[in-house]
C-alpha cells in the first residue's frame, strides 16, 4: 500500500476543514501501516503554494499519492464521506464488495 | 461631478474613442461573443501598460486558456510575454481548467485561494493593471453559479481596493444581446465596451463600441477594427480622426494647365479630390496627370491601383508621355496594385495607412474607389472612405480618388452621393451627346472654399494626355448631369 499524501488548502483559521482532515488522518492511521502525510496550507499566508498547485477554491484537499491525483473542493462534510473519496482501499473495498456480490 | 481620470490603454484607436483610455483605478467590462477578440484586447491592455513610462506591470488572470497558449497568441500580435515576465512586468494567475487531476466538488466553497493568488501576483510585481479573461469559463469550471457570482464580486471589490485598473472579459451569446449573462456584469456595468464580430455582405466585420464609461465622455457608436498581425487590434476612429484634419490654402498642380486655371490655381494641398466618370471617360488619366505633377514638383507619390496591374499603370503613363518607371526606380513613386477582393475594407484601409506611414508621400491616388465598393455594404464603404480621407488629411497628403459611374451620359452614382459630402472637390468627367456626336466634357462640380470655374468644358485625350477645350454650349448638349 502506497503512502497516502494529502495537502489541505484553507483560508485563515477556518476550523472545520482542519477538524475533518484531522479526523480523516486518525482513521487512515488506524487502517494503514504507514502514517498519512497531511500538509495544511493557509492560502492567505502562502498564496505562492496555492499558485503552484493552481488552487481556486477553499477548502480544497489535494491527494498526491496514491495516484492518480485527486482534488476535493468544498466543505468536506464528515470524515467518512471524505475517506470514500480519498482512500485507496476505496478501490480495494469496491473490488471486495463486487466479489462478495 | 469631478472628472474621471483615464488610463491610456495603448491599443491603437481605443484611446481615441474612449477620449483618453479607461477610467483609472476602475474595472471595465469587455463583452463579446466567442471569437470577438476579447483575449486580444485583454492582452494588449496589459502590453500597453508595460510600454508606458514608467512601465505599469500587469497581471493576467486566465480562466480559459493556458498561459503557454496565451504567450503564443501574444507573440502573433507582437507581444513578447516571456520577456515581460522576465522583466517582472507581467505575471499570470493560471486559473484555467485543471485536467490533470480528477476534481469533485462536495460542498460549499469560496474563492479565497484565487483572490489570494491575484493579490499575491499584484503585490509581487507591483501591478497597476489586471486583466481577467473570461468569467464565463469560471462558471463552466465550477458548479453553483450563485457561489461563483458572489466570489467574482469579491474579486472585483478587491481589485478596486487594490487601486488597479482592470479589464474583465465576458462572453455574450448574441452580438446584440444584453451584456448581463452571468449577473456579475452589473457590478462593473459603469464601464462597458462591446466587441462584435458580424458577417456583413459576406465579409467579417469587427466593431468596437464604448457603451459607457462612468459618466465620462467617449465616442458613441460602433467603430470598425481589424486584427493586424504584429499589432493586434487597430481601431479606425473616424470621427476623432476627422477632428485632426488640417486645412490649408496652399495649392498643388493638377498636372493639367487648363484644369489648374479652372480650379483657380490647382487642388488644395492636403485636400481630397474625387474624379467621377463613366468607364473610359479619362479618370485614370486625370489621376496620372496628378501623379506626374507631383513628381515634377519633387514630391513623393503613392498610387494604389485596384483595377490594373502595376505594369498596366506604367504602360498607360508611358503612352501619355510620362516616364513613371524612372521615378519608381528613384523611390519617389510607388505603385501598389491590390486585388480589391483580397481583403475586407477595414484591412484595405489599414494596408493603405501602413503604406502611407512607411512611404510618406505628399500625394496619393486611389484608382478606383468603386472597385472597393463592389463587395461592401454601403455603411462599411462609407466608413472606409471617411477613414481614408481623414487619414490623408491628418497626414497632410493630397489625395485623388477615382470613381466609376454606371451611366455613360452623366447621372450621379451612389458613390458620388456618398462621397461628394466627404471629399473637398469633385471633378466630373462625362460624355455629352450633341446633335451628331458624343464628346467628352469636364466640370469642376465642387471645390470647397474656392472661386473655381463653374462651366462645363469639352476635352480631348491624345498621346500627350488630356486637353481642355471650349465650354459646352447648353443648347447643344444633354445628359451632363442628367
Amino acid at each position: 500500500m502506497a503512502k497516502v499524501s494529502l495537502r489541505l488548502f484553507v483560508s485563515g483559521r477556518s476550523a472545520k476543514p482542519r477538524e475533518v482532515v484531522a479526523e480523516v488522518q486518525r482513521m487512515l492511521d488506524a487502517r494503514l501501516s504507514e502514517p498519512t502525510d497531511i500538509e495544511i496550507v493557509d492560502v492567505l499566508e502562502r498564496p505562492d503554494i496555492a499558485e503552484r498547485d493552481r488552487i481556486l477554491a477553499t477548502p480544497t484537499l489535494l491527494r498526491f499519492s496514491p495516484p492518480p491525483p485527486r482534488r476535493v473542493i468544498g466543505d468536506l462534510g464528515d470524515a467518512e464521506e471524505l475517506l470514500a473519496y480519498l482512500l485507496p482501499s476505496d478501490e480495494s473495498e469496491e473490488s471486495e464488495e463486487s466479489l462478495a456480490v | 461631478m469631478s472628472s474621471v481620470t483615464k488610463l491610456e490603454t495603448g491599443i491603437a484607436g481605443v484611446d481615441l474613442i474612449t477620449h483618453g483610455g479607461l477610467p483609472l483605478g476602475r474595472t471595465t467590462l469587455v463583452a463579446g461573443t466567442a471569437g470577438s477578440a476579447k483575449t486580444v484586447f485583454a492582452t494588449q491592455f496589459l502590453a500597453g501598460g508595460t510600454r508606458q513610462t514608467p512601465p505599469e506591470p500587469g497581471v493576467f488572470v486566465t480562466f480559459e486558456e493556458r498561459p503557454e497558449d496565451l504567450r503564443l497568441h501574444a507573440q502573433s500580435i507582437g507581444v513578447d510575454v516571456h520577456a515581460l515576465e522576465a522583466q517582472g512586468l507581467w505575471a499570470f494567475v493560471d486559473a484555467s481548467p485543471e485536467f490533470e487531476a480528477e476534481t469533485v466538488v462536495v460542498g460549499p466553497y469560496d474563492l479565497t485561494a484565487l483572490l489570494a493568488r491575484v493579490r499575491h501576483a499584484v503585490e509581487r510585481i507591483g501591478a497597476r493593471r489586471v486583466a481577467i479573461d473570461a468569467i464565463g469559463a469560471l462558471f463552466a469550471q465550477l458548479p453553483d453559479a450563485t457561489i461563483v457570482r458572489r466570489e467574482l464580486l469579491r474579486v472585483a471589490a478587491a481589485l478596486k481596493a487594490m487601486g488597479v485598473t482592470a479589464v474583465i472579459t465576458s462572453e455574450k451569446t448574441g452580438e446584440y444581446d444584453d451584456i448581463g449573462r452571468y449577473g456579475v456584469e452589473d457590478f462593473v456595468a459603469d464601464n462597458v465596451i462591446v466587441l462584435r464580430n458580424v458577417l456583413d455582405a459576406g465579409q467579417r466585420r469587427r466593431t468596437i463600441e464604448v457603451l459607457k464609461l462612468r459618466g465620462a465622455s467617449h465616442q458613441r457608436g460602433e467603430y470598425p477594427f481589424s486584427i493586424v498581425s504584429g499589432d493586434g487590434i487597430v481601431v479606425l476612429p473616424l470621427t476623432s480622426m476627422r477632428l485632426q484634419a488640417r486645412s490649408t490654402d496652399e495649392r498643388v498642380s493638377t498636372g493639367v494647365a487648363e484644369l489648374d486655371r479652372m480650379t483657380d490655381g490647382g487642388y488644395f494641398r492636403a485636400s481630397v479630390v474625387m474624379v467621377s466618370g463613366a468607364t473610359g471617360a479619362g479618370k485614370t488619366l486625370t489621376g496620372t496627370h496628378f501623379v506626374n505633377a507631383g513628381l515634377e514638383a519633387g514630391e513623393r507619390v503613392l498610387f494604389f491601383a485596384f483595377e490594373e496591374s502595376r505594369e498596366q499603370v506604367l504602360r498607360n503613363a508611358r503612352n501619355w508621355g510620362m516616364d513613371f518607371a524612372a521615378h519608381e526606380e528613384a523611390d519617389r513613386l510607388r505603385i501598389q496594385a491590390v486585388f480589391p477582393e483580397a481583403a475586407g475594407l477595414e484591412d484595405h484601409l489599414i494596408q493603405i495607412r501602413g503604406a502611407i506611414d512607411s512611404f510618406r508621400p505628399q500625394r496619393v491616388v486611389v484608382d478606383s474607389l468603386t472597385a472597393l465598393e463592389r463587395n461592401a455594404t454601403t455603411k462599411s464603404y462609407r466608413e472606409f472612405v471617411i477613414g481614408l480621407t481623414a487619414f490623408c488629411k491628418a497626414e497632410g497628403v493630397s489625395a485623388l480618388y477615382t470613381a466609376t459611374t454606371d451611366d455613360l451620359l452623366g447621372g450621379a452614382s451612389i458613390t458620388d452621393a456618398h462621397i461628394s459630402t466627404i471629399t473637398d472637390s469633385v471633378i466630373l468627367l462625362r460624355y455629352v451627346e450633341t446633335a451628331s456626336t458624343i464628346l467628352r466634357a469636364l466640370a469642376v462640380l465642387k471645390m470647397r472654399g474656392s472661386a473655381h470655374e463653374k462651366g462645363i468644358r469639352h476635352f480631348e485625350i491624345d498621346h500627350a494626355g488630356l486637353h481642355i477645350g471650349e465650354p459646352v454650349r447648353a443648347t447643344t448638349s444633354r445628359g451632363f448631369l442628367a
